[in-house]
C-alpha cells in the first residue's frame, strides 16, 4: 500500500531523451567519418602509387 | 602494401560486434537513471572515448621516447597514429560531454577545472598535427613529434587529475570528488556492467584503428620514398 502511494507521488525522470539520440549522433557520427577519412587517404594512396609507378616505368 | 593482415579483418569485425554489443546494453540494458533520464546513458561512451584518449597520449609518449633512443621511423608512423586517434576520441569526449552539460547544469560550457583542462590537452595535440606539417625533412619531423608528444602529455595527468585535485562541478566516477559535484549518481550492477564493458569496447576499438592507422602511415612512407627516387 505504501509502496503504490509513493509511486503516485514520486517525480519522474528528467524528459532527456533528445540530448541523448543527440549525444550518440556525435559518437557514431564522429566514428564513422574517421572511417571514410581512413577509406579515403587509402583510396588516394592508391591512384597515387599507380601514378608513380607509371612514370618510373617510362623513366 | 601487402594486403589486410587475417588477424586485422578479424579484429575489424570483433569491434563492430562488440560495438553493437555495448550499444544494445548501453540503450537496453542499463536501466534509466532516475532523476537525469535517457541523457544519462550518454556517460558509458563518454567516458569510454576520455579514456581511450588518454591511453593513445600516453601511446603516443612511450613510442616518442622509443623514436628518441632507436631513430628508427616507423616508431613516429606509430606515435603519429596514436595522436590522430587520441584527437578523435577526446573530441568524442568533449563534445559529448557538453550535449550531457546542457541538461544537467543548465549549460553547454564553463569554465570548469576539467572542461579547460581537457580542452586545453585537445588544443596541444591539435597543434601538434599543424606543427607536424610544417616539417619537411622527416628526421626532423619525427624527431621534433616525439619531443612535442612527451612536452605534451604533461596536459594528460593535469586532465585527468584536475576533477580530484581542484573545486569542480565535474562528477568523478571512480573515487570520492568534490562536494559540489552535479550530476552524480550510484551506479546498478547492470549501470556498472555496461560502464566497464564499454570501457573495453573502446580499448578493442582503439586498438583495431590503431592498428589500421599506422598500415595507412606505412602506405604513404612507401608513397614518398617512391616519389623520393623518382625526383632523385
Amino acid at each position: 500500500m505504501i509502496n503504490l502511494f509513493t509511486m503516485f507521488f514520486q517525480e519522474a525522470p528528467a524528459e532527456t531523451t533528445g540530448y541523448m539520440i543527440f549525444g550518440y549522433s556525435i559518437i557514431f557520427g564522429t566514428l564513422m567519418i574517421y572511417l571514410i577519412s581512413l577509406f579515403t587517404r587509402w583510396r588516394n594512396f592508391k591512384k597515387d602509387q599507380e601514378v608513380l609507378e607509371e612514370l618510373e616505368k617510362e623513366k | 602494401m601487402p594486403p589486410k593482415p587475417t588477424a586485422l579483418k578479424i579484429l575489424d569485425w570483433v569491434s563492430l560486434a562488440l560495438l553493437a554489443i555495448a550499444s544494445y546494453m548501453v540503450f537496453f540494458f542499463a536501466p534509466m537513471e532516475a532523476v537525469m533520464g535517457n541523457v544519462q546513458r550518454v556517460f558509458y561512451f563518454h567516458v569510454a572515448a576520455g579514456w581511450v584518449g588518454f591511453l593513445s597520449f600516453f601511446v603516443a609518449v612511450i613510442v616518442g621516447i622509443i623514436y628518441l633512443r632507436t631513430n628508427d621511423l616507423k616508431w613516429d608512423v606509430i606515435g603519429l597514429a596514436a595522436v590522430e586517434l587520441g584527437l578523435m576520441f577526446s573530441f568524442i569526449n568533449i563534445v559529448t560531454g557538453s550535449i550531457w552539460a546542457r541538461p544537467i547544469w543548465n549549460t553547454w560550457w564553463t569554465w570548469d577545472p576539467r572542461l579547460v583542462t581537457a580542452t586545453i590537452m585537445e588544443l596541444i595535440y591539435f597543434a601538434y598535427l599543424m606543427l607536424r606539417q610544417g616539417i619537411e625533412n622527416p628526421v626532423r619531423r619525427a624527431r621534433f613529434g616525439a619531443v612535442y608528444a612527451t612536452l605534451g602529455f604533461t596536459s594528460v595527468p593535469i586532465s585527468f587529475l584536475s576533477i580530484r585535485i581542484w573545486r569542480t562541478i565535474h562528477p568523478v566516477v571512480i573515487g570520492s570528488g568534490s562536494s559540489e559535484a552535479q550530476g552524480s549518481f550510484d551506479m546498478t550492477s547492470p549501470m556498472l556492467a555496461t560502464f566497464l564493458f564499454s570501457l573495453f569496447v573502446f580499448t578493442v576499438i582503439f586498438v583495431d584503428l590503431l592498428w589500421n592507422r599506422i598500415r595507412l602511415g606505412q602506405y604513404g612512407e612507401k608513397i614518398e620514398q617512391l616519389r623520393l627516387k623518382l625526383m632523385a
